[in-house]
């Protein structure tokens, strides 16, 4: 079963979540924690394990062969990102603009723009005892996140195809990248605070999952902070409310030292007890 | 010559666009001419990305020889104006095109 862990506001817990909740799951068996907030991936720095594997990431760019082009323009016809360029006697290509679709160099007659590879990012795979943990890293410069997430999400379907829970910690907001990380997941935790901009966060993260027909609950972190409105909007709207996480400067002073904190916390560990029983359900009676 | 303003209307009392890529419309002043004349770039709202490339690469097509705007192109776009042989003027963006013309011909404004 794959789950996304994934909020509208940034900054709400979707790395607590995700790395606790993957240390409490591998207590039990073999989980893979993947870590697809790529422009900042920082699970990392809560699972401390050892470099399992580590490859490179490639994106396919065409590259101007100025010696065989005609100057005809189909190639700036057909991009619909404005990558290719041309400029009087030049054909300019912007590498971070260019959305690998190949049209351009399709429809070249004279093939004067073959595709190449360009390096995007780096993915490695960590492993600490029953959790496998992979994380990948956008190169620095690079404007997108989406081809980067589609080929890790590969990496993990080809690798872990027999894990039973497989997490997916995902970047906040509601664009493109939050799309990719989610299209595939059989389930959804949107993780928010109890506040008037996690509540804002929340309603545009959740009409995101309706109109992807997807099966998804909320868990609320640092609960006890700003007011109760999250709670009456998920029982208003039959969201599954999964967990209440606790606000605690003790649970604050541990995460910023790179700690997890359920081990500490037996009140967390109870909160991600309730997550996994849910799922659990999930799992034994799929909703179709 | 022929001067190009980033603006947000199509006459010489508008109000300068700060704005190169996605800039609302372009005035001309063909210097030689004495003609101003405009160009409606407003469809670039439907770019989600690489409005610069595409805003420059149709000055270059309009024969533009000197660009005034307010903050300058960015990165993607200033490497096709590099090509294009147009020189750009910075820091007009508060200005209206009558105010930005006379800034530019008094040697007020910064070239990039």
């Amino acid at each position: 079963m794959k789950i996304a862990i994934a909020s509208g506001k940034g900054g709400t817990g979707k790395t607590t979540l995700s790395t606790n909740f993957a240390a409490y799951l591998s207590e039990f068996g073999d989980v893979v924690l993947c870590d697809l907030d790529v422009e900042e991936p920082n699970s990392g720095l809560f699972i401390k394990g050892d470099i399992v594997h580590r490859e490179k990431k490639f994106k396919m760019i065409p590259q101007w062969n100025e010696d065989t082009c005609t100057l005809c323009g189909n190639c700036q016809k057909s991009c619909n990102f404005h990558a290719v360029i041309q400029l009087g006697p030049n054909i300019m290509v912007f590498p971070e603009l260019c959305h690998s679709c190949y049209a351009c160099s399709e429809l070249c007659p004279t093939s004067s723009l073959p595709m190449v590879n360009k390096k995007i990012g780096q993915l490695t795979h960590y492993q600490k005892d029953n959790l496998n943990f992979i994380e990948s890293r956008l190169d620095i410069g690079e404007e997108q996140a989406v081809p980067l997430i589609a080929q890790t999400n590969k990496f993990v379907d080809d690798n872990f195809s027999d894990f039973i829970i497989k997490l997916f910690d995902s970047p906040p907001g509601t664009s493109c990248p939050v799309i990719e990380v989610t299209k595939d997941a059989d389930f959804v935790i949107l993780v928010t605070e109890p506040t008037p901009f996690g509540l804002h966060d929340l309603k545009l993260a959740v009409e995101t999952m309706k109109e992807l027909r997807k099966n998804f609950g909320v868990v609320v972190n640092r609960y006890g902070i700003g007011n109760d409105d999250v709670i009456a909007y998920c029982e208003k709207e039959s969201i599954p409310l999964l967990a209440k996480i606790p606000n605690s400067r003790q649970i604050a002073e541990l995460y910023s030292s790179g700690n997890l904190i359920y081990k500490e916390f037996p009140e967390v560990k109870q909160q991600l007890e309730n997550i996994k029983n849910f799922i659990m359900n999930q799992i034994q009676q799929p909703t179709v | 010559m022929k001067i190009a303003f980033t603006t947000k209307g199509t006459n010489w009392d508008s109000e300068m666009d700060p704005r190169f890529g996605r800039t609302e419309y372009f005035v001309f002043y063909d210097e030689t001419k004495k003609e101003v004349t405009s160009y409606d770039n407003r469809d670039t709202g439907n770019d989600a990305h690489g409005a610069g490339p595409k805003t420059a690469q149709k000055l270059f097509e309009l024969k533009a020889d000197v660009l005034i705007t307010g903050n300058g192109p960015g990165g993607n776009a200033a490497a096709v104006m590099n090509k294009t042989g147009i020189t750009t003027y910075v820091g007009a963006g508060e200005m209206t095109v009558k105010q930005a013309y006379a800034a530019f011909i008094k040697g007020d404004l910064k070239k990039v």
